[in-house]
C-alpha cells in the first residue's frame, strides 16, 4: 500500500523531500530537474488546488512513463487557465477536447498509438468533476466498459468553478453554490443526490481505481505510479480544494484537503478489479465541523441558529465512510 | 511559418504571462531564533550543531558546538538544560534530549581525540585570567582562539574550580574533566597552579598583562548561628565536597543531617549516602516546591534513600542529636516558627546555606562597586576599573556551570573588542520561533530515548556515573527529532506545494529562492512550511 514506514523522525516522510533521505526515496516533486508539466504563468487563481494536483499527477505520470505521455484534456478550469490561445503552460503533448468527450478522445489516441506500434507511449485523460461526473460520464463509462488503455484523472473541486460555481453531481450536501443558494428550509445542496464516481468506476471492474488529495503528495505519486503499472482503463479521483469556490483562504488549500481526509468526508483508498485493496488511515481524527467552518460555502450552517441537523447529516456521511473503508486504526 | 487551417498565431509559452503582478503579499525566507538557542545560558547554537548530528557528521557537530562552549562532555553531564525546557518538541511529544546528544558529542570527541582548531593570528596582547573554574577556562579558550596570550592563575592545586571541588564524581567523572581541560591548555594557554592572586594590579603589572578576567567563584561557605555543644560535629558543604577530592574522605558518621535546600545540599546528602551513612536527612525551612534545588535531583536523591524534612529549622546541635523546630508558611510564603520542637539523632551536621566570594584580591583596585558580596559589572562584564572584567559566581547571576561558561565567552569577546579599541556590536536578534509558527503535521511522533539510569543500589554505594550516555544509534535518532524551529532544513515542502512553480531549488545546502515574476502570493508555502522559516509580507502597492 501507499504508506511508507516512518524512517525519519525529524519529519517522517510527510514532507515533499528531505536532505536526509536518499534521492530515490524523495518525491518526484522534490527533484530539482522535475518536468514541471504545468509551467509557471498559468492563470489559475491564487492557491489553486487543481493546478497543484495536475502538476503533481502529470509529473508523476511522466516519471513513470519515461516522459512518453500524451494527455487529453476536457474543457474546464484546467483547460481555460492553462491554455488561452496561443499560450500554453503544458510542457507535454497535450490535446484539448470539448467538455464531454475527453475519455473518448483519449481512447482514440490509445487506439491510434496501438495501430502505429507505439505501445510504449501512454495516454491520460483529465478533467474536472463537471466534465467527469456529469457531462463526460457517458464517454467515461464507455471507456471503462471497453477497458481502453487510458488513465483517467478527475480533479474534483466539487462544482463548476470555471463558469461561476454552479452545482455538479460531485457537490457535497449542504454546500452553497450559485445554483444551490443558502435559502429556504433546506439551504445549499440537497442530501441524497450526487454520484460517488470512484465506486461507480469500481463497479465497472476495471483494473485500478484510487482516490487521493493534494494534501498527501507521496500517496498521490504512489497511486499515479501504481496506475501506470497496469494496462487497461484506470481511474484516479483527486480532491483539489478551490479557494474561490469553497470560500477559504488561498493559503489553506492543502490544510482543507487534509481536513477532508482526516474527518472521513473524503475517503482515500485504492481498489483493484473492483475490490478495495488499501486505505489511507486517518492520522488525527477530527469532527466534520473543523472542515466545514473555514469554508464560506458552509457558512450558513453556522448562523443563528446553527443548522445542527445538516452538520450532523454530514458527520453521518463521514462516519459511514470511516466504517465502510475502515479509516481508523482499530488499535486507537 | 506555414500554419494549419484557421490558425493565425504561433504557439507561445505561458511564461510570457508574469503572474507575479497579481500579488498583494509576498513570501520571504527568514531565520528565526530557535527556543533552545534562546534559552541557552552559554549561547550555544544548539540547532546548528544538531543539524550536523542529524546527518551523522558528529565531528562537524562538535566543531559547531565548541564555537561557543569548549566543555561539551562536562556540559552534557552537569548542565540543567534550560534548552530542553524551552524545546518546542516538548509540546508535540517530548523535548529533544539535547543534553544527552551534547554529552555523546563530547565523549565522542574525547574518544576520537578531536582537537581545537587554532584560531586568529597572534595579537601580541596578554590577558590574565584569575581562577581556573568553568568561567575562567571558557574565557581562556575564547581569548586564545581570538589570538591573545592567556595565563590562568589558579589558587588551588588543580584546575576545574567548582566542577572539581563542588560537583561529586558520580555526576562528573574526573577523567572527563581532565580531558576537556587538557584540550584547552593544548591551545597554548598557560596554567599556573597554587598561585592565589592577592594583589590584582601588582600581578597585572608584573606579568605585563593588558587586561584581566576575574572568575574566582564563590568558595566561602555561609554560616548560620546555631547554638552547639562542645563535642557536636558541624561541617560546611563546600569543605565536605572539596575533601572528597583529597586523600582523606570526610568522616560524617552513620547519621548525617544536611541543612539547606539547594543543589549543593542535595549533592552532600547523596555523597553521604555513598560514604556509608545509613541515614542522610535533609532539613529545609520551606516546602519542596520552594526548594532551589532542581526537581530531578531531589527525585534522584529520594530514590537513593535520602530523607527530607520540610518546614524545619535547626535550633540546637549537640553531640549525637539535633533539635529541630517545625515551621509554617505565612500568607506571603515566608516560614514562621511554630514553637514545636523535635529531636533528630545525628553524628554530624553539614551546613549547605550558600556561598560567598573571596574578594580579597580586589583590595587596592579603584572604582569597583561591590554590592551584596558580589562585584558589579556592566553589560560587557567589565568592572568599574577599565580593562578588568569579571564573571561566574562572583558577579550577580544564577550560579550554574552553564552560566559561568557563558560569562567566560561573553567576557572574552568583550575583552577582545576592548583590546582592539572597539565596542562589540551585536547583530540584532532574530524573532523567536515560537510553537505557533510551526506546522507540526509534518513531524511524525517519536518517543524520547531515555538515558539508561544505573541501578539504584549501585548508585548508592559507588561514585560511578549516575546517568548513562547515548550510543550512536540513539544519538542519531534523538538528533533527528529536532524540529529545526525557525530555520530551513531543506524538506522541499515550499518547492513542492507551490501551484505556480515559483520556488527555485538551489541545491543541497543552498536552500531556495522565490521567483517573484510568477509568485501570486497565495501563501501555501508559508502555511505548509513545517519549521516556520517563511513569512508573508504585505506588498507596497
Amino acid at each position: 500500500m501507499a504508506f511508507q514506514p516512518v524512517k525519519f523522525y525529524q519529519t517522517g516522510t510527510f514532507t515533499v523531500g528531505n536532505r536526509l533521505l536518499a534521492p530515490e526515496e524523495r518525491s518526484v516533486q522534490a527533484d530539482m530537474a522535475r518536468i514541471n508539466s504545468l509551467n509557471s504563468g498559468h492563470r489559475a487563481c491564487q492557491g489553486c488546488g487543481e493546478a497543484l494536483g495536475a502538476r503533481y499527477a502529470i509529473d508523476a505520470a511522466m516519471r513513470s512513463t519515461g516522459n512518453r505521455l500524451i494527455a487529453a484534456n476536457a474543457t474546464g478550469c484546467l483547460e481555460v487557465f492553462s491554455t488561452p490561445y496561443p499560450e500554453t503552460s503544458w510542457q507535454i503533448p497535450w490535446i484539448h477536447s470539448v467538455f464531454g468527450n475527453a475519455a473518448a478522445v483519449a481512447t482514440g489516441i490509445a487506439a491510434a498509438l496501438k495501430v502505429k506500434g507505439h505501445a510504449e507511449v501512454r495516454v491520460v485523460a483529465q478533467g474536472g468533476d463537471g466534465g467527469t461526473t456529469d457531462i463526460g460520464f457517458g464517454c467515461l463509462s464507455g471507456m471503462f466498459e471497453r477497458n481502453d488503455d487510458v488513465l483517467y484523472i478527475c480533479y474534483d473541486n466539487e462544482a463548476y468553478m470555471n463558469t461561476g460555481v454552479q452545482r455538479s453531481s460531485a457537490t457535497p450536501p449542504g454546500a452553497r453554490t450559485a445554483t444551490t443558494m443558502a435559502v429556504g428550509p433546506q439551504p445549499g445542496n440537497c442530501f441524497g443526490q450526487g454520484k460517488d464516481l470512484p465506486r461507480i468506476a469500481m463497479a465497472h471492474g476495471i483494473p485500478y481505481v484510487a482516490t487521493a488529495t493534494v494534501a498527501d503528495l507521496r500517496d498521490l505519486e504512489y497511486k499515479v505510479a501504481r496506475a501506470m503499472s497496469f494496462h487497461g482503463a484506470r481511474y484516479l479521483h483527486i480532491l483539489v480544494p478551490c479557494p474561490v469556490g469553497w470560500g477559504h483562504g488561498s493559503h489553506e488549500t492543502i490544510r482543507i484537503a487534509r481536513l477532508a481526509r482526516e474527518t472521513g468526508l473524503f475517503p482515500v483508498f485504492e481498489a483493484e478489479d473492483g475490490e478495495v485493496t488499501g486505505v489511507s488511515k486517518i492520522r488525527k481524527p477530527v469532527p466534520v465541523e473543523e472542515y466545514l467552518r473555514p469554508q464560506k460555502r458552509f457558512a450558513h450552517l453556522f448562523g443563528r441558529p446553527p443548522r445542527i441537523d445538516i452538520i450532523a447529516g454530514l458527520q453521518e456521511i463521514a462516519d459511514r465512510n470511516i466504517r465502510r473503508y475502515g479509516l481508523l486504526d482499530s488499535t486507537d | 511559418m506555414e500554419k494549419p487551417f484557421a490558425i493565425t498565431l504561433d504557439p507561445g509559452s505561458s511564461l510570457a504571462n508574469r503572474t507575479g503582478s497579481w500579488r498583494t503579499s509576498r513570501p520571504e525566507y527568514v531565520d528565526r531564533l530557535p527556543p533552545c538557542n534562546h534559552a541557552c545560558p552559554a549561547g550555544e547554537n544548539i540547532q546548528g550543531w544538531l543539524y550536523h548530528a542529524e546527518s551523522g557528521d558528529y565531528e562537524a557537530a562538535w566543531r559547531e558546538l565548541v564555537k561557543n562552549n569548549p566543555l561539551p562532555a562536562i556540559m552534557g553531564r552537569v548542565c540543567y538544560h534550560p534548552c530542553e525546557g524551552a524545546c518546542n518538541r516538548g509540546r508535540l511529544d517530548e523535548s529533544v534530549a539535547i543534553n544527552a546528544v551534547e554529552r555523546f558529542l563530547g565523549d565522542e570527541a574525547i574518544r576520537r581525540g578531536w582537537r581545537f582548531a587554532h584560531g586568529a593570528p597572534t595579537s601580541g596582547r596578554r590577558v590574565l585570567v584569575v581562577g581556573a573554574g568553568p568561567s575562567g577556562l571558557s574565557a581562556a579558550y575564547h581569548l586564545r582562539t581570538l589570538g591573545h596570550a592567556v595565563e590562568i592563575h589558579e589558587a588551588g592545586p588543580l584546575a576545574g574550580g567548582m566542577m572539581r571541588f563542588g560537583i561529586p564524581q558520580y555526576r562528573l567523572p574526573r577523567e572527563v574533566l581532565d580531558a576537556e581541560i587538557a584540550r584547552i591548555l593544548d591551545l597554548g594557554v598557560k596554567l599556573v597552579l597554587n598561585a592565589k592572586v592577592d594583589d590584582l594590579l601588582e600581578t597585572m603589572r608584573a606579568g605585563r598583562f593588558d587586561a584581566a578576567f576575574l572568575a574566582v567563584g564563590a568558595h566561602i561557605a555561609k554560616r548560620a548561628y546555631i547554638p552547639a555543644g562542645d563535642s557536636s560535629r558541624i561541617l560546611d558543604a563546600v569543605s565536605v565536597l572539596r575533601s572528597m577530592e583529597g586523600e582523606d574522605q570526610p568522616l560524617l558518621g552513620r547519621r548525617v543531617v544536611v541543612y539547606g535546600g539547594g543543589n549543593t545540599a542535595i549533592d552532600v546528602a547523596r555523597t553521604a549516602r555513598r560514604l556509608g551513612a545509613e541515614e542522610a536527612i535533609l532539613v529545609y525551612r520551606r516546602t519542596r516546591e520552594r526548594m532551589p534545588a532542581h526537581d530531578f535531583e531531589v527525585e534522584e536523591a529520594l530514590q537513593e534513600g535520602v530523607m527530607m524534612k520540610w518546614l524545619s529549622t535547626i535550633r540546637q546541635a549537640d553531640e549525637g542529636r539535633i533539635v529541630v523546630e517545625k515551621m509554617r508558611l505565612d500568607d506571603k510564603g515566608f516560614p514562621q516558627p511554630t514553637g514545636e520542637f523535635e529531636t533528630l539523632e545525628a553524628d554530624s551536621l553539614v551546613l549547605a546555606l550558600g556561598q560567598d566570594v573571596d574578594l580579597s584580591l580586589l583590595q587596592g583596585v579603584p572604582d569597583l562597586e561591590i554590592r551584596d558580596g558580589v562585584v558589579k559589572v556592566d553589560s560587557h562584564l567589565m568592572t568599574g576599573y577599565p580593562g578588568v572584567f569579571a564573571g561566574g559566581d562572583m558577579v550577580p547571576s544564577e550560579r550554574t556551570v552553564t552560566v559561568a561558561i557563558g560569562h567566560g565567552k561573553k567576557a572574552a569577546r568583550n575583552i577582545d573588542a576592548w583590546l582592539r579599541g572597539t565596542a562589540r556590536q551585536l547583530a540584532p536578534r532574530h524573532e523567536l520561533a515560537s510553537f505557533d509558527k510551526l506546522n507540526t503535521w509534518y513531524y511524525s511522533d517519536a518517543p524520547k530515548t531515555v538515558r539508561p539510569v544505573l541501578d539504584i543500589l549501585r548508585r548508592q554505594s559507588t561514585f560511578d556515573e549516575v546517568v548513562g550516555g547515548l550510543d550512536e544509534g540513539n544519538a542519531l535518532f534523538e538528533a533527528r527529532r529536532c524540529l529545526s524551529c525557525g530555520n530551513c532544513f531543506e524538506c522541499d515542502n515550499c518547492y513542492g506545494v507551490c501551484p505556480d512553480n515559483a520556488v527555485i531549488k538551489l541545491g543541497p545546502g543552498k536552500r531556495f529562492r522565490f521567483n517573484y515574476d510568477y509568485c501570486k502570493g497565495c501563501g501555501i508555502c508559508a502555511a505548509e512550511c513545517p519549521c516556520g522559516a517563511i513569512r508573508m509580507v504585505a506588498e507596497q502597492i
